[in-house]
């Protein structure tokens, strides 16, 4: 844990390991870890504005989703964004929704 | 630790009656699962006798999500917990694998939940094959009645057909169709025909890079020539014929955040619909391909293999799903993973 900002350490997520070397969780194509987070969250935010939504990277440890008018919420892993973003927007996070689809495609 | 340095814990499991007991019962006879600890969910009518057999009462913490797969099994947490505490203070053998037989109405996915999820037993243990039992006599009913029957035969890793000698031909055969039907990445066995031993079902897991290779080109096989349920086998029954297989191929690399995100978001939106998703992806940026295995809302730790395991590369997905539409998980795919714009064509 964090000694300043209390932050626990966080827990291992299949997202984080298919680089090169699944033991480190090195990322692929050589980026550094502090890459993988920023094309993440790059991503992540070309899906999420959709929903009205912004992704952050909180110090390298976690995430932060952010609403248009500013209220918040910290997010582990990709696996905990979804319903914390569907709670925030009160909207489902479906991939099979046409809208969305169509909407990435034009990204 | 690496993964294969955890103890492997399989699940056996299958419908009430269709031989669970008597399988694992063979199974342990042999020298190779001399160190093997049972936990048994219920004392069935063939007695298991092993020096390491504890029972366990099934009872299940539902997490906030509500959703039945994410589930901690605290009766298994328990159980686990403590006969490792036990094997590390050597107050019973030192076993090295862990074989867990279900109730014959048990969903599996709360247990590989479990074994992910737990913090303290995913450190110690991993989860290995799923081996599901299916009655070559009353399987068919099960299948057409029982969706807890479906969901066993999609989730398996191997299935073992039972009781194929007090079957007439036709009825096994059927029975096959339908296994193949709901997962026909699944190699099927059938003891009374071809004896069995441990390493044909436990052998080769996701943790074993090895035996995944070997494994990944015999599930990426068949389910290419699947049949898809619209203009599927006959019997199709009310709780089967929604559930069917299909692969997806992409010819080329795939950017592994842009992958993630897609998986994520799918899982989470219709993980209760996705029996099983597994996968041999190109990675871009990754010389050998990675191999994914998830059930419902969970996913396994990916491997890497140290080759490729045909001389056709680029990325397969094999999904079991009931009721999703195949050509919109398809676009979606497509649509996300040329979200990164960094695809590499697959020579």
């Amino acid at each position: 844990m964090c000694g300043l900002c209390g932050v626990l350490g966080t827990e291992a997520h299949w997202t984080d390991a298919a680089g090169p070397d699944s033991r480190s969780g090195a990322p692929p194509g050589g980026r550094t870890r502090r890459q993988e987070r920023l094309h993440r969250v790059g991503l992540a935010n070309k899906v999420l504005k959709h929903y009205g939504l912004t992704l952050a990277d909180w110090e390298g440890n976690c995430f932060v989703l952010r609403t248009r008018t500013g209220r918040s919420a910290i997010v582990q892993h990709l696996t905990a964004l979804w319903p914390v973003a569907e709670r925030m927007t009160g909207r489902r996070c479906d991939p099979l929704d046409p809208q969305l689809i169509a909407a990435v495609e034009r990204e | 630790m690496a993964a294969a340095d955890l103890i492997p814990v399989n699940i056996v499991t299958g419908f009430l009656g269709s031989g669970k007991t008597t399988l694992l019962r063979r199974l342990l006879a042999s020298p190779e699962l001399a160190n093997t600890a049972v936990l048994v969910n219920e004392l069935g009518e063939v007695g298991l006798d092993h020096l390491l057999l504890r029972h366990v009462d099934e009872s299940t913490v539902v997490l906030p999500s509500g959703c039945v797969c994410c589930a901690l099994r605290a009766d298994l947490t328990a159980a686990i917990r403590d006969l490792y505490s036990k094997r590390e203070r050597g107050t019973i053998p030192r076993f090295d694998r862990l074989a867990i037989e279900t109730t014959g109405l048990a969903d599996p996915a709360p247990i590989i939940f479990t074994l992910l999820a737990e913090p303290v037993l995913r450190h110690h243990f991993r989860v290995g094959h799923v081996v599901t039992t299916v009655d070559a006599v009353n399987g068919a009913r099960h299948l057409a009645q029982h969706p807890e029957s479906v969901k066993q035969v999609a989730v398996a890793d191997r299935v073992v057909l039972t009781k194929t000698d007090l079957a007439g031909p036709a009825q096994a055969e059927a029975l096959r169709t339908a296994c193949r039907r709901v997962n026909p990445a699944a190699p099927i066995f059938e003891p009374a025909v071809d004896p069995i031993g441990p390493d044909q079902l436990f052998a080769g897991d996701p943790a074993d890079p090895s035996g995944t290779r070997q494994d990944a080109r015999r599930w990426l096989g068949p389910v290419a020539a699947a049949t898809p349920p619209e203009t599927g086998v006959g019997q199709a029954s009310a709780h089967d014929r929604d559930v069917y297989a299909f692969s997806v191929t992409v010819d080329r690399a795939l950017d592994w955040t842009a992958f993630g995100i897609w998986l994520t978001m799918l899982l989470h939106a219709h993980g209760e619909d996705i029996l099983r998703v597994k996968g041999l992806l190109q990675v871009v940026g990754v010389p050998t391909p990675v191999v994914i295995h998830g059930v419902q809302h969970l996913v396994h730790p990916p491997v890497h293999l140290d080759g490729w395991p045909t001389a056709d590369r680029g990325t397969r997905l094999v999904f079991i799903v009931q009721k999703l539409p195949r050509q919109v998980i398809e676009r979606s795919l497509a649509a996300f993973t040329r979200l990164a714009a960094v695809g590499e064509r697959v020579v």
